[in-house]
């Protein structure tokens, strides 16, 4: 029991420590960077567990984090003022719109993002409820085309139609007020409180799937993975753990797109395109598949240096290159127990082999 | 819509429909030979234009075509022996993964090499204006040079898979690969044939499209994924099929026009993707009997 | 008593002198944001190496006020979560002065209130007209007014007698707002648009589309994007048999683009800057000079032709120079003002005339109306 937890306090340790070092060295400004990752990571992990523990891949899942940032997006950006009457005005009153000044001095009457934000990943999870239930009964090449289709009518969609921004996306989305004090906003002020907040949700998640792995379902969902027929033969009703899978990975990354926009401002279509969602399973390849430590260090890492711009014009270019290097030599990851546990011998001095 | 009307829409319908399928038909011969899908397929295509382009600037045109189709089948070989050759019974998925990441490489590396700009290669006949006139209805002869040089790729395609020697060494590679190494075949052999096979194919079709298109170093994956769209369709690994689910897409999507904004053109054919994938998934034209049999 | 005073005037003056030499040896730091590759690379890459070669001359001669330009190019290519990122790492990391870019509109309105907001200049390279409109204090763009390229194109078809056009525009920022400002200003320019049509920008062919618009029976079309696809409608129309006049946005200013063409640019209308046309300008014409010169520096640096987009890169750097220069100062709130005192300013697109409500600068006259000719841009001869 303490030693599942173990690696999650010790990793909350490395955020503070980060954080920390930040503080000291005076440059506060790698946090935008890190906290983005984060809201990232949190959609990896969540892919991980799709596609690494129940072996369902889905080349789609960017159309999740859109639907969840666009229709906060849209909700939180969409001026009702001129909709005035009784609706309206008894809406605000509950506390479901909310009146706010915006860049240029003009009044705007919106969707409170409390509101947007249930909304938007009670929609997303919906959606892949619907979608799910058809496309998981596909398997291999065509589970991996059919997902692929979603994410590419979504894109279609936030590209082609006008209310949503068509080609510009939608600019301007207000920060996200989760406390008095506390709002999901890029304002330089807020970068600590807003680097907490990102990361706490995805230590809060981890804990969530790494429970969930150890668990019945999570135990179900493997076997699904190694072999369905088998599972299903004992029992296991195959189907609904595979669309319950799905539809978590969807509303992390529903809820990922969500609060990344109101960090942002803004969303474009580019979150939505085919190569954010290669990008993210090529994320969860690099860290292992079915290693959830493995992904979040990657998504991390990975993230962090390509929003800084590290590698330039060479960004895809070192991605791919990467992604083969892993896929070819260490399809298992990096942070492989096996590779750990002899690594731990060495330092032992033990001379004997890992078992 | 009058009759000149309706007909100019399947003529359109047909252009975009051929150059899908003959992406189409580059997956189905690596798919056949391997059941792999090479998601790098559509880069193919754009090396073969690229490199068509570059040659063209001191070679003629058809020595130019040949070149590029020569080193693309070089390029397709190269490609399996680093990166599929000496793998040993991959997952699906670690499959799929890996050509995504081989498309992003060849991507990348066309952009640091050609730069970022479009290309066009000239018309083999005529000009960017020349049409020819068949009642109301124009074509343009680079139309009629795409359809027919997939119907020559076809034909040629299936007289190489059935009457001779190493077409029938892939087939059987493809029907048993334990059985036909018992034969004294080299599976791995027929692989490596199948992905330079499928590399030419995309060039030729990479080389004949560009004229009417233009190729740019991004070019490749929007055509890869209308190409598995029409190979699915058609019935995964039937090439004479992707013809046809190609036409019908592609004068699907042509038609769509009249309905729908053209922003959702491409909703209209995932849409029937999808749909085919949730009824039968075997393709249009496939059987549902030899899907189940295969593996993937 | 007067020993110690000394002493202390003596360090004081070391200390100015010091940090004084320390000042000059310190550069100004200016960021751009583009999108050098990915789907929007015909604008950034060119923009990119006009923005390094500018960079270069100017250290040369010294820099701006005796200090070097430090530049600094991030490629966001054309994705506005990138461009975010790298806006948040240019202002608070690298302290940049100003920011030159984004390429695309859709970018830049992701960035604008994070530049508004950190007080930080930005001098876009996109040409959406909600970039300066409502303005923004600190947020300028160098493109000319796509209202402008419209109505010069109303007034062409005006003198041709045209009245019944279709529209094909792409699905991208800019040919979204082309549109727009063809249904605003058609109808008090007597222009009908019978037909319109949004295309993809990867589209591999359109005759469906261009078939549409000639069968609503058009005198001409008008078609507006800044991506390559925009030669594929061309050729399209021809094939089909479309005799009327083919109209172009300003975002056809690219010679590849009429490669791509092939026969069919023949005779192709389009308003443009005067980068294109320079060699063949009056002499007396107050750009010549400044165009001609970049078109040679930018070929003979990069062997390939110049293009408007790199123009809009020049532009905004010249006028952060000239700001510079003109305020005197390396203060962001007074060069930011000194801007918007500007005018007269020669660049490629035009000559610049900016004011606290016009933060862009062109009207209508930074517009040439160009045609191709045998394969090259020539002005129309009227």
């Amino acid at each position: 029991m303490r030693g599942r937890y173990l690696p999650v306090a010790a990793f909350a340790g490395l955020i503070v420590a980060i954080q920390m070092a930040t503080h000291f060295t005076g440059s506060g400004y790698h946090l935008t960077q890190l906290t983005m990752s984060a809201y990232y990571s949190l959609l990896a992990i969540g892919l991980c567990l799709l596609v690494g523990y129940a072996g369902q891949i889905s080349l789609g899942h960017a159309g999740f984090f859109a639907i969840g940032g666009y229709i906060t997006a849209l909700l939180t950006t969409h001026d009702l003022s001129s909709r005035a009457g009784g609706a309206s005005r008894w809406l605000a009153k509950a506390g479901i719109l909310s009146a706010r000044i915006d860049l240029y001095g003009g009044e705007l009457l919106t969707v409170h993002p409390w509101v947007a934000c249930l909304v938007a990943v009670l929609a997303t999870v919906g959606i892949a409820y619907a979608v799910g239930g058809p496309v998981l009964k596909l398997k291999g090449h065509y589970l991996a085309m059919a997902t692929l289709g979603f994410g590419v009518i979504i894109y279609r969609i936030v590209l082609g139609t006008e209310f949503l921004g068509a080609a510009d996306g939608i600019s301007e989305v207000p920060p996200f007020a989760i406390l008095p004090g506390l709002e999901v906003s890029g304002k330089a002020a807020l970068r600590v409180p807003n680097y907490y907040l990102a990361w706490g949700l995805v230590i809060a998640g981890m804990v969530l799937l790494l429970n969930l792995i150890h668990s019945r379902e999570g135990r179900a969902l493997s076997s699904i993975h190694g072999a369905e027929d088998a599972a299903e033969a004992m029992g296991i009703p195959t189907a609904r753990y595979k669309l319950s899978a799905f539809a978590l990975s969807a509303a992390f990354a529903g809820l990922a797109g969500v609060l990344l926009t109101h960090y942002n401002g803004g969303i474009g279509p580019s979150e939505a395109s085919v190569m954010k969602s290669v990008r993210y399973v090529a994320i969860v390849a690099i860290g292992g598949m079915a290693n959830l430590w493995g992904t979040l260090l990657m998504s991390l890492l990975l993230n962090y240096l390509s929003l800084r711009g590290y590698f330039g014009t060479y960004d895809d270019a070192v991605f791919g290159a990467i992604l083969i290097l892993i896929m070819l030599f260490a399809p298992g990851g990096l942070l492989r127990r096996d590779l750990l546990e002899e690594v731990r011998d060495v330092f032992r001095g033990n001379g004997e082999k890992a078992s | 819509m009058n009759p000149d009307l309706f007909f100019q829409y399947v003529v359109a319908g047909i252009t975009y429909g051929t150059i899908y399928a003959v992406v189409a038909i580059g997956f189905n011969i690596i798919y056949n030979a391997t059941g792999i899908i090479n998601f790098a397929q559509g880069e193919f295509v754009m090396l073969g234009g690229m490199t068509a382009v570059t040659l063209s600037r001191f070679l003629p045109l058809p020595v130019a075509i040949l070149g590029a189709v020569a080193v693309t089948t070089v390029i397709g070989a190269v490609i399996d022996i680093l990166f599929i050759r000496w793998l040993r019974g991959p997952s699906v998925l670690r499959m799929i993964i890996i050509t995504i990441g081989v498309s992003i490489l060849v991507r990348e590396a066309a952009l640091h090499v050609w730069g970022e700009s479009v290309r066009a290669l000239p018309y083999f006949t005529g000009t960017s204006v020349t049409s020819i006139k068949m009642g109301n209805v124009y074509i343009s002869p680079q139309v009629l040079w795409v359809v027919g040089v997939s119907a020559v790729a076809v034909v040629a395609l299936s007289a190489f898979f059935n009457y001779t020697m190493l077409g029938r060494q892939m087939r059987a590679c493809a029907a048993n690969r334990d059985a036909a190494r018992l034969c004294g075949i080299s599976a791995k052999n027929m692989v490596t044939l199948s992905f330079m096979l499928s590399a030419g194919i995309g060039a030729i079709g990479g080389a004949v499209v560009c004229p009417i298109t233009y190729v740019q170093y991004d070019s490749g994956t929007p055509l890869a994924i209308k190409g598995f769209t029409v190979a699915i369709l058609g019935g995964i690994g039937n090439s004479a099929a992707a013809v046809g689910a190609g036409m019908i897409l592609g004068i699907l999507e042509s038609f769509s026009i009249w309905v729908l904004p053209a922003a959702y053109k491409e909703v209209i054919s995932i849409s029937l993707l999808l749909l085919i994938l949730f009824i039968r998934p075997s393709g249009i034209f496939g059987s549902a009997e030899e899907a189940r049999l295969k593996e993937f | 008593m007067r020993r110690k005073r000394g002493f202390i005037c003596a360090i004081v003056a070391l200390a100015l002198l010091v940090g004084a030499g320390v000042q000059a040896a310190d550069p100004i730091k200016v960021g751009a944001i583009l999108s050098v590759t990915g789907p929007a690379s015909f604008l950034g890459a060119p923009e990119a190496k006009t923005l390094e070669m500018l960079v270069e001359e100017q250290n040369k001669k010294g820099g701006v006020l005796g200090r070097k330009i430090e530049l600094i190019v991030k490629d966001s290519g054309a994705s506005p979560e990138k461009a975010f990122s790298f806006a948040k790492q240019l202002m608070e990391e690298d302290k940049v002065f100003a920011i030159i870019g984004p390429s695309t509109s859709g970018e830049t309105m992701k960035i604008k209130g994070v530049a508004e907001v950190g007080k930080t200049i930005l001098l876009s390279c996109a040409a959406a007209e909600v970039i300066v409109n409502p303005v923004a204090k600190y947020v300028f763009k160098t493109p000319q007014k796509d209202s402008d390229a419209v109505v010069k194109i109303f007034q062409q078809m005006k003198t041709m007698k045209i009245s019944k056009i279709g529209v094909l525009s792409s699905n991208t920022g800019f040919g979204k707002a082309g549109e727009e400002q063809i249904m605003k200003l058609a109808p008090e320019h007597g222009i009908t648009v019978l037909a319109s049509e949004v295309y993809d920008k990867a589209a591999s062919d359109l005759t469906a589309e261009v078939t549409k618009v000639k069968a609503a029976g058009v005198e001409a079309i008008l078609n507006w994007s800044i991506e390559p696809a925009q030669a594929i409608v061309i050729k399209n129309a021809r094939q089909i048999g479309f005799k009327g006049p083919i109209f172009q946005s300003h975002g056809f200013g690219n010679i590849k683009y009429v490669e791509a063409a092939g026969e069919a640019a023949e005779g192709v209308l389009f308003p443009a800057g005067r980068l294109l046309v320079a060699d063949v300008l009056p002499n007396s014409n107050p750009q010549k000079a400044l165009l001609v010169k970049y078109k040679k520096d930018y070929e003979s640096r990069y062997k390939e032709e110049a293009s408007t987009f790199g123009g809009h890169a020049y532009d905004a750097f010249l006028i952060l120079v000239k700001a510079i220069e003109k305020a005197g100062k390396v203060d962001m709130d007074a060069v930011r003002a000194t801007i918007e005192q500007l005018t007269g300013v020669v660049g490629t697109g035009g000559v610049f005339n900016f004011s606290t409500t016009d933060h862009n600068g062109l009207n209508i006259d930074a517009f040439e109306m160009l045609t191709v000719r045998k394969g090259k841009f020539v002005p129309l001869a009227n």
